[in-house]
């Protein structure tokens, strides 16, 4: 099972990295801010995935925390920096 | 492997497709507004199976409960999110994609 | 078991050099934006590695400050940097700065990170070849501390200094920037019926973790840094819904919240002292309590500390003048 775990969240990680390329290529703010809100989602799986592999349960906590804190920075973005040059 | 494991590892495997598939569309599709109908998937349906399967394995109801609220925050964060991206798109004159 | 090692062997690899990668991309990016958003991802990944290393307590920090909190706080930054860059060029008053000046500023850039570099390597190659780590000796005193999360133990009973001197950072900070920026808020737009709710629904629940951290931080990962920050989450979020006004951020509750928390570390450790403690030396029996009265007041200051620092200022405190009302239009929002 814990074999399982790993490959589920290596798969995710590797995931999150093809996601990267939509980040460099933009072409607007909201297409990045929206990789970003995806990766944040992609992190919470990963960290329980992990946090069942080595049961600690504290670790859940960490995916909480992600979780509540999930919008703020996407919120700041619409409320605050976002632009277009196009 | 008992029958409860095997199930975690389906419900594990259809939650990844799921992030293979919003990634799939993050990359692939050409603008802002479908790119966000993929994303939406990834964080509902595949966050939603694979705590699913996460949960089949919990050792207490705690630990359940704490899953499935941490699945309804990020329900709560990504449609709110993509909610906001839209409309401010929309009010900012990005133009929908049209074949 | 071999396929388990390999596994993690794969793991730890793709997160190891994708972090680099981001590390470098996030600073060279010349569009500042996209340099945010590989940093956001860059805390995301990061916290991720502090989960590998079997580091709860920093995971959960990075968590709320690397991936929810500086986010936001960048962001802020962007906004203000290029609605004063708007105004700036409009009024066309960019000056050339004097090329010398530069020069020399540089050099001297230059031979204080090479004089830091040598103190580095320095102090690498003094180093004892084979430091066992302290955790042996944390687990031995570990019932004196007053806590049973080792973590804890140390940041606030071992090496209380610590913290402490953390808190006396993040006031000075707050207190550069206070004295450094005006800020006007940009207003005009109402947040909408689903940011409304969101944060009707976020902001209990917040506070409620924020307890919660700060509670389980005597014996699991926790803690009044990572209280602070969620706090500061939630203010943030009220501040970007309009709840929260920026103008309330003056005068005395302000003061008397920014410095609450050192103040009563400060006067815990003095009153110790009267009774014959050595300088941040708490007694067994009552440390568990003292510990638990300082992390409260830490997380209150920490968390105002930090939405201090995002509203980036202190709140213009009249209705504006003429040659600032010019400056609002071009604050970061749009006049929809």
């Amino acid at each position: 099972m814990d074999a399982v775990y790993l490959a589920v969240a290596l798969f995710l990680l590797l995931t999150l990295v093809a996601g990267l390329w939509r980040v460099l290529r933009g072409p607007t703010a909201a297409d990045r801010m929206l990789a970003a809100q995806l990766f944040g989602t992609t992190a919470v799986a990963c960290v329980l995935l992990l946090a069942q592999l080595y049961q600690r349960p504290s670790l859940r906590d960490v995916a909480l925390v992600f979780a509540l804190l999930a919008a703020v920075a996407a919120v700041a973005f619409v409320r605050r920096a976002w632009r277009e040059k196009s | 492997m008992s029958f409860t494991d095997i199930l975690t590892v389906l419900l594990l495997l259809a939650g990844a497709s799921f992030f293979l598939a919003g990634t799939v569309g993050l990359l692939r599709f050409p603008d802002v507004y479908t790119r966000l109908h993929a994303l939406t998937k990834a964080d509902n349906l595949g966050l939603g199976l694979m705590l699913a399967g996460l949960a089949l394995q919990a050792e207490s109801w705690t630990v359940v409960a704490r899953l499935l609220l941490i699945w309804v925050l990020i329900l709560l964060a990504s449609s709110s999110v993509a909610h906001l991206v839209v409309r401010t798109a929309q009010q900012k004159g990005i133009r929908p994609w049209k074949r | 078991m071999e396929t388990l090692t390999l596994l993690s062997w794969a793991f730890d690899v793709t997160l190891g050099l994708t972090l680099m990668w981001l590390a470098w991309r996030a600073l060279a990016s010349e569009d500042l934006f996209k340099g945010i958003v590989l940093f956001i991802a860059f805390g995301l990944l990061m916290a991720l590695a502090w989960v590998r290393l079997d580091a709860p307590d920093i995971a959960l920090a990075e968590a709320a400050i690397g991936a929810g909190l500086t986010g936001a706080l960048l962001l802020g930054a962007l906004a203000k940097l290029e609605a004063g860059a708007e105004s700036r060029s409009r009024r066309s008053e960019i000056l050339p700065r004097p090329a010398d000046k530069t020069k020399v500023f540089s050099g001297l850039l230059v031979f204080l990170l090479l004089a830091l570099v040598v103190m580095l390597v320095y102090a690498i190659v003094k180093l004892p070849p084979l430091a066992s780590g302290l955790s042996a000796q944390v687990a031995e005193n570990i019932t004196a501390s007053g806590v049973s999360n080792p973590v804890t133990a140390t940041l606030l009973n071992f090496r209380a200094y610590d913290t402490l001197l953390e808190m006396a950072v993040l006031l000075l900070a707050v207190l550069g920037i206070r004295s450094l920026a005006v800020v006007q808020e940009p207003r005009g737009r109402e947040p909408g019926a689903v940011l409304d709710m969101l944060s009707h629904l976020l902001v209990p629940l917040l506070i409620l973790v924020s307890g919660y951290l700060l509670w389980v931080g005597s014996y699991a990962a926790g803690g009044a840094f990572q209280a602070g920050a969620v706090l500061a989450a939630t203010g943030v979020l009220l501040l970007l819904t309009g709840w929260l006004p920026g103008a309330w951020f003056v005068g005395w509750p302000l003061r008397f919240l920014l410095i609450f928390g050192l103040a009563v570390f400060v006067a815990v450790t003095l009153v110790l002292q009267l009774f014959g403690a050595s300088f941040l030396e708490f007694p067994p029996s009552l440390a568990g309590s003292l510990i638990l009265l300082i992390e409260v007041a830490a997380a209150l200051s920490i968390g105002v500390t930090l939405t201090a620092l995002f509203l980036g200022g202190r709140p213009q405190p009249e209705p504006p003048s003429s040659g600032r009302a010019e400056k609002r239009n071009t604050s970061g929002t749009q006049p929809s």
